[in-house]
């Protein structure tokens, strides 16, 4: 378990392994949210946790293709499968292991790039603690959409089109709390339900991930 | 104890390919599996090790006792020749990279990354894997693809040591290795269609 996690990480920080590819994907896009909406600082403000947060999610979802299906070309997916570890470890190990390359540089990103789209000072914290708490989901939701497109020729804008549904609640909650932090408002229920669907998704969905991987490797 | 394999059917994506299969593999042994390309080689083994459901009849022995190679090796080509062996170690809980070194002589390569390695020095690097899963039972598919001739005699003295251990093999391979094993032709053993009538056809 702790050798899957090592070797995930060891993977990724190597070369062509895609560490920073989704961090930089959120820089661009989010630098480029005030040349489309204009410069106006009051506006920018306003839709800044939106923008922030869903520039998170679209990073999350750019390095998802990669989880598996690397492990599925080269064999070692069915290698692991025979291998004395559960497969639902195995999808687990390898969303935290995504979450540590994609989601954490996320959260730890985002406050800066609050800066470029003028957030509110108060809402700097919100936004890191609803991304902390709201990332994992993230990585959970799509080593399950990863695990029901492995093995599909040009399976990533298919996982894309299956995932992006699945991120709306943590989408809705995340933003939230983002939101209502910048404007100093009660914020202890969307985190509450955020966090409600971060430990359940935790909790579920690596049994779905490893059914439908059992389903693929057949 | 042995593997069995009682009147086994298998199915590539839902369609029964082979039926009928029985064999008994027991500790010490080798059974080699013959058969023309397409006749469901590959997927009699891919059920064997598990990775799919038998179609019909069963596999006794099989648990967590089958160390399992195909055809792609499951290198990762940024890793060390030693870090590949190590982490399959680690996963199979046992220790120790340097006998599965020295048995197919990849001592000088250990620090090499595995994406410069030739097809043959994968292959045995593949084959390596085997030695540090620690398990009794291999079930290996073309192990000998893109080897030369040396290297094929090198593996041929692993798996005999294996058996020596009171290990089994069955592998699926063309070529003659030389080994004391028994010699299962599944050629006889394709399935038949399914009879206008069956089960399916009622069901639909």
């Amino acid at each position: 378990m702790i050798a899957l996690l090592s070797r995930d990480l060891i993977l990724s920080f190597r070369a062509g392994g895609g560490f920073g590819l989704a961090l930089a994907f959120f820089l661009i896009v989010t630098v480029m949210v005030p040349f489309s909406v204009g410069p106006q600082s009051s506006l920018l403000a306003t839709i800044a946790p939106g923008v922030l947060w869903l520039g998170a999610l679209l990073a999350c979802l750019l390095s998802l293709d990669r989880l598996l299906a690397l492990d599925w070309e080269d064999g070692s997916l069915d290698l692991l499968a025979t291998a004395p570890l559960p497969l639902e470890m195995v999808v687990s190990v390898k969303a935290f292991a995504h979450w540590i390359t994609t989601g954490l540089p996320l959260v730890f990103a985002a406050p800066l790039l609050g800066v470029l789209l003028n957030l509110p000072a108060p809402g700097y914290q919100w936004l890191v603690i609803s991304l902390l708490v709201g990332t994992p989901a993230l990585s959970v939701i799509g080593t399950f959409g990863a695990a029901l497109t492995v093995g599909l020729k040009r399976g990533g804008l298919l996982m894309s089109l299956l995932v992006l549904p699945l991120y709306v609640p943590t989408l809705i909650f995340g933003a939230e709390v983002a939101r209502r932090g910048a404007l100093e408002m009660e914020l202890a229920t969307p985190l509450v339900m955020l966090g409600g669907i971060t430990a359940a998704c935790i909790a579920l969905m690596p049994f779905a991930s490893a059914a439908v991987l059992r389903i693929n490797l057949r | 104890m042995d593997l069995m394999a009682l009147d086994l059917s298998v199915a590539r994506t839902g369609v029964p390919v082979l039926q009928g299969v029985n064999f008994t593999l027991a500790p010490g042994f080798a059974l080699v599996l013959r058969g023309p390309n397409g006749i469901g080689k590959t997927t009699l083994l891919r059920t064997v090790a598990g990775l799919q459901p038998p179609y019909a009849g069963r596999i006794e022995g099989a648990e967590d006792r089958i160390a399992y190679a195909a055809h792609a090796d499951g290198i990762k080509p940024t890793l060390s020749v030693a870090e590949n062996l190590g982490f399959w170690a680690q996963v199979f809980g046992t220790s120790g990279i340097t006998p599965a070194l020295d048995a197919y002589g990849l001592h000088d390569l250990a620090d090499r990354a595995a994406g410069t390695l030739s097809a043959g020095q994968k292959r045995r690097l593949g084959l390596a894997r085997l030695l540090v899963t620690g398990r009794p039972v291999w079930v290996l598919d073309e192990p000998t693809v893109s080897l030369d001739v040396a290297s094929v005699a090198m593996f041929a003295d692993v798996v005999r040591a294996h058996l020596g251990q009171g290990g089994s093999a069955l592998i699926a391979t063309h070529i003659d290795l030389g080994l004391d094993a028994t010699i299962l032709d599944v050629g006889d053993l394709r399935a038949r269609p399914p009879a206008p009538g069956g089960p399916e056809e009622d069901f639909l």
